[in-house]
């Protein structure tokens, strides 16, 4: 693969930041967008633009097609059995806060339980919080251990009969860490849990196939995989969506109307209240066929590469201390505390030199907690970073220690 | 190659401060009490001061964890609040917020003293809660009373 003419793909790349070249490590946050992307949407609003599934007229049936088309190619992109099946919402946080208030407000009962883990970014345990104070459920989680990982052993007594639900993310936004999700729906399901699956960074950074997996639910966004910003996908098995009520209310969802009371569309439409965000599902078809050409087998082999090569290089600043598994297997990211200075102090000496990255509590507070840090700096990285933007942050670390000690 | 900004913002006396807090720790009851956190990055800082009858601030102590800006400004301002009066005290405080803000000239800027070091904030507009955080925590302990 050449890696460097791909990087070429992505315009923002190409700049000075405070006097030095962009090094862009935020990936996790938010990706770039390649021209692909951006040109198909000043395409969509310079020649198709016009609310979909309502009028007649040709810029309406240009919109309407290439909008609906997405469905397919999401479905086909995440290995789903029918495009059926995809929901189009505002990102991840939005899809899972549908389950919570849909499904979950349907079939949770007091004594149930909801299970996830101790490494859940807030969109992914706000709202089972919610749900679980709104039906009586209770919320239980599985300790995470120093590695990073999640506590075999207490997946065994925890995942039991009482467990209705079991929402857990694929890779952790905060220590890299990547679930075995195969195995552990497969025991979610020995029990009867049904079972969510958050893709959030795990999506457009390796190939995801979601029967394969078993989920019930597949949650990702498209901003954090080369795609605009306000869209997402949520995933649902065809037999659960269709006994799910609707959520918001309002046109493209109903089938007739009176003032009486009215009928819902069949999933997904049934989901899908008012005008969707055209442009952002447009953009996100383009961002799967642009990741789809590069490959995402290429992809994930490539983030491998950048994540190890980082942990390696990292691992060489005195005091730094690298959260998440060390050994070889995590996620493009790494989340590190350092003795001599604090995040925020760090993020802003790093961007003085050019080096974009996130410090702070990454949305996961109670995992600050449990490894008894007040936040953490995170590089994270994506297919279009380079060996050489990481040999630039360990110099830029080095750089800081002495600035900072 | 640092920008001057960047060494404005972190001058020794400030990352001094912040490696060495000054008046680091509780104060025993009684005492007035306030605690400051800014949720988005973490940082806390909690207050204690005791104030006297006559309503001067005969001490003050501060513990907290986060970036050098938050803990330096605490620091120094255990340092320059103490043995002031309640009025004078507001009126620092308020001085200091117009330099890290930008917002208009102090009052009485020798009064701020070392403080004008942390006048480099200015140009850092999302570290401006940090430098204030101790200073809203100790005007929250001082309308307890």
């Amino acid at each position: 693969m050449d890696w460097h003419r791909i990087r070429s793909d992505f315009p923002i790349l190409d700049q000075q930041v405070n006097g030095h070249p962009l090094v862009y490590l935020d990936s996790a946050a938010s990706s770039q967008k390649p021209r692909a992307v951006i040109q198909t949407l000043s395409r969509y609003y310079e020649r198709d633009n016009a609310n979909v599934h309502r009028a007649l007229h040709e810029l309406s049936n240009r919109a309407t097609e290439a909008f609906e088309a997405v469905r397919g190619k999401a479905a086909r992109f995440i290995g789903a059995a029918s495009e059926d099946e995809i929901i189009f919402t505002r990102g991840t946080t939005e899809g899972i806060n549908l389950v919570a208030n849909t499904w979950g407000t349907a079939n949770l009962r007091p004594g149930d339980v909801i299970l996830i883990t101790g490494m859940e970014h807030h969109s992914n345990l706000i709202p089972w919080q919610m749900l679980a104070q709104r039906t009586g459920a209770t919320l239980k989680y599985i300790p995470v251990l120093d590695d990073g990982t999640l506590d075999a052993e207490a997946i065994e007594t925890l995942l039991n009969e009482q467990v209705k639900l079991f929402a857990f993310v694929h890779i952790s936004n905060s220590l890299g860490t990547i679930n075995p999700a195969k195995e552990l729906i497969a025991k979610a399901k020995a029990v009867g849990a049904v079972t969510l699956l958050d893709g959030a960074q795990s999506a457009g950074h390796m190939p995801i196939q979601v029967q394969d997996l078993g989920c019930d639910f597949f949650v990702f966004s498209g901003h954090k995989m080369c795609g605009p910003t306000g869209i997402g996908v949520l995933y649902g098995r065809m037999a659960l969506l269709e006994t799910m009520p609707p959520w918001h209310g309002g046109g493209e969802m109903i089938l007739s109307v009176t003032m009486e009371g009215s009928t819902y569309k069949a999933p997904p439409h049934r989901f899908e209240a008012g005008t969707p965000n055209i442009a952002g599902v447009i953009g996100l078809g383009a961002a799967i066929d642009y990741l789809e050409v590069i490959g995402l087998e290429n992809i994930q082999r490539h983030d491998h590469n950048l994540a190890n090569y980082a942990v390696q290089r990292m691992s060489e600043v005195p005091g730094i201390r690298i959260l998440g598994p060390q050994n070889g297997h995590r996620g493009a990211l790494a989340a590190f505390h350092l003795d001599f200075a604090h995040p925020h102090d760090l993020v802003e000496f790093a961007n003085s030199h050019g080096v974009a990255m996130r410090g702070g509590h990454h949305c996961t507070q109670p995992l600050m907690k449990r490894f008894k840090v007040p936040g953490t700096t995170r590089a994270s990285f994506y297919f279009y970073n380079t060996l050489e933007e990481i040999n630039r942050l360990v110099e830029v670390l080095l750089l800081a220690r002495k600035f900072f000690t | 190659m640092l920008s001057d900004d960047l060494r404005d913002l972190y001058q020794q006396v400030i990352l001094d401060h912040s490696r060495n807090p000054r008046n680091n720790g509780e104060l025993p009851p009684p005492c007035l009490h306030a605690h400051g956190d800014n949720p988005s990055c973490g940082d806390e800082i909690d207050v204690w001061v005791r104030v006297s009858d006559t309503g001067d601030i005969e001490d003050l102590k501060f513990t907290g964890q986060g970036c050098a800006i938050s803990q330096a400004s605490a620091s120094m301002m255990t340092q320059k609040i103490k043995g002031k009066s309640k009025d004078e005290a507001a009126a620092v405080r308020e001085d200091f917020r117009r330099v890290v803000m930008g917002d208009g000239a102090p009052a009485n800027e020798d009064a701020l003293g070392e403080l004008i070091l942390l006048e480099g904030v200015q140009k850092f507009p999302q570290r401006v809660k940090c430098a204030m955080l101790a200073w809203r925590a100790l005007e929250q302990a001082l309308e307890e009373k």
